[in-house]
């Protein structure tokens, strides 16, 4: 089993991180809930893995997190007992099926669910301390617009929004990048969409977003918000098959064309 | 350290040969490169008092560059904060947002066709107006709130801890106490005036940059300008909706047709 923390390495072979103090912190969000950002965070992390990063899943969801389920894990520690002060950090950060890590938030955290200062400083805390430890954080963050989902966006170097093709997704997606684009000074959104039924739909819903971005928001900045496509995953059976057998669809159907797209868009977010 | 905490030191308490130099001859400056009388000169004129203290002891220098701080983050017309200092204040009043959680408003205000008395009447009472509409506004806000002049005819008011409820009713306020008041230009001469407001909330818990914030209230002070001007427009402080519009477009039946 890998260690569950990793010693910052100068050496290491391959791309530098982004930032120069560390890890890439890469805040994963949606807007609309149950469109896969919890599985495609976890197999997005798997896939870049095994591309010989570090890779740790933050279990942003402070209110109702569940990668713990996704992932299968019984975690003794997490999050919140490192914000009550009741174990270390490194305590807390644990292998995860898959070979990355990750700090789960646990159940208990639903006073956390509502940012105060408190929150905002332990979050943003946490996220300095694991910083030089990694090459990837991946926060996964809860649905909606929060302020905790807001807050949490603001402390990353990246956004991904995952979506769906389905109307009520892209219309949160949507609200997301809008809400995003007049509060935040960033200007670069990726775009992952799930449960794709055609190829190429995420060209066209990329596209799409990008249009009435320009028309209704950007023509309020001055300098544009663009939308970035990250990749495609397909809408594939062996995924539910996964997810109801609680195992990463990397481990137990890597041959399936959602498992390929996902090790895709890994590679893509490699690159930049 | 705050600037506040900033003391100055004379060279010949931090010089331990500075004795071995030759005397200052009277009323040379203490500290190399420094020459008061210019700095003494600007004060008098911007009508401030003399300064406390034996001239070039480490109480009166302080208080010079004290004076020298409160001078240079002034505007000379109006006496209200000029744009370097409200820049700095709205930079730190989104830190402050940002660790609180508190609600802070930013207004953005505008003299209606300023051009029109400053051609129709001469810059002289253009100023007068100025100056008119900064007490007005200095009058009409909290201590706590910061009233600056950010460029011509244009003034920026930053309002901390501002609930999101009593924007709309504090805008105003601002904007009827400016056109309850006509200004006096010459005896027996009296000019209406009127404003235009713009303004927008800091987004609570998120570290935004003060242009962001700015460019917000200058959004909305162009609709309200646009829509008539003498009234106050404020950007909506509810999570934005999608409008049917925008969902229309966002359906648009090309979407889904641009593969085959």
């Amino acid at each position: 089993m890998m260690a569950a923390v990793p010693t910052p390495t100068q050496d290491k072979a391959g791309a530098p991180p982004a930032a120069s103090h560390g890890a890439c912190i890469t805040a994963i969000t949606s807007g609309k809930g149950g469109v896969g950002k919890t599985f495609v965070s976890a197999n997005l992390a798997a896939a870049l893995a095994r591309q010989g990063e570090r890779v740790l899943v933050l279990d942003a969801d402070l209110g109702l997190a569940n990668l713990d389920v996704v992932l299968n894990l019984y975690p003794k520690l997490t999050l919140h007992d490192v914000f009550t002060g009741q174990t270390k950090l490194e305590d807390a950060i644990l292998p995860a099926p898959g070979g990355f890590s990750v700090l789960l938030a646990g159940s208990g955290m639903i006073e956390y669910s509502r940012l105060t200062p408190t929150v905002c400083d332990q979050l943003q805390d946490v996220i300095h301390r694991v910083r030089p430890r990694f090459d990837r954080v991946l926060l996964d963050t809860g649905a909606g617009i929060s302020d905790v989902v807001l807050y949490t966006v603001s402390l990353a170097d990246e956004v991904l929004i995952i979506c769906t093709p389905e109307p009520t997704s892209l219309t949160d997606a949507y609200a997301t990048i809008k809400v995003l684009a007049t509060t935040q000074p960033r200007r670069l959104i990726r775009l992952l969409v799930n449960q794709v039924q055609r190829p190429g739909e995420a060209r066209a819903i990329r596209k799409q977003l990008q249009l009435v971005v320009d028309r209704y928001v950007n023509s309020g900045l001055d300098k544009p918000v663009m939308i970035e496509l990250l990749g495609e995953v397909p809408y594939d059976a062996t995924v539910r098959e996964s997810v109801i057998k609680r195992e990463l669809l990397l481990e137990c159907a890597p041959g399936s064309a959602a498992a390929q797209a996902i090790v895709a868009a890994a590679a893509k977010h490699l690159a930049g | 350290m705050s600037i506040s905490e900033v003391h100055i030191t004379r060279t010949r308490d931090v010089e331990p040969n500075a004795s071995a130099q030759p005397a200052h001859p009277a009323g040379a400056p203490l500290v190399r490169g420094l020459n008061p009388e210019v700095a003494l000169q600007l004060l008098q004129q911007s009508g401030h008092g003399a300064l406390p203290g034996e001239p070039l002891s480490d109480a009166w220098l302080q208080a010079l560059i004290d004076a020298l701080v409160d001078l240079s983050s002034r505007d000379a017309l109006t006496g209200l904060a000029n744009r370097r200092s409200f820049e700095l204040a709205l930079a730190r009043e989104i830190d402050r947002v940002a660790r609180s959680g508190e609600p802070a408003l930013l207004l953005t205000l505008d003299i209606d066709h300023f051009k029109k008395v400053n051609d129709t009447h001469g810059h002289a009472a253009g100023d007068l107006v100025i100056q008119a509409v900064g007490r007005a506004l200095a009058d009409t806000v909290r201590p706590m709130d910061l009233v600056a002049r950010v460029g011509g005819e244009e003034f920026s008011i930053v309002l901390p801890n501002c609930p999101a409820a009593f924007g709309p009713q504090v805008a105003e306020r601002i904007r009827k106490r400016v056109a309850r008041q006509p200004v006096d230009i010459a005896p027996g001469e009296a000019v209406a005036v009127t404003v235009s407001v713009g303004g927008a909330f800091a987004p609570q818990w998120v570290r935004t940059t003060a242009r962001l914030w700015m460019d917000r209230t200058d959004l909305q002070l162009y609709r309200a300008k646009s829509e008539g001007r003498n009234r106050c427009c404020l950007e909506p402080t509810a999570v934005p909706l999608v409008s049917a519009e925008e969902k229309g477009l966002l359906f648009a039946s090309s979407t889904f047709q641009d593969f085959s």
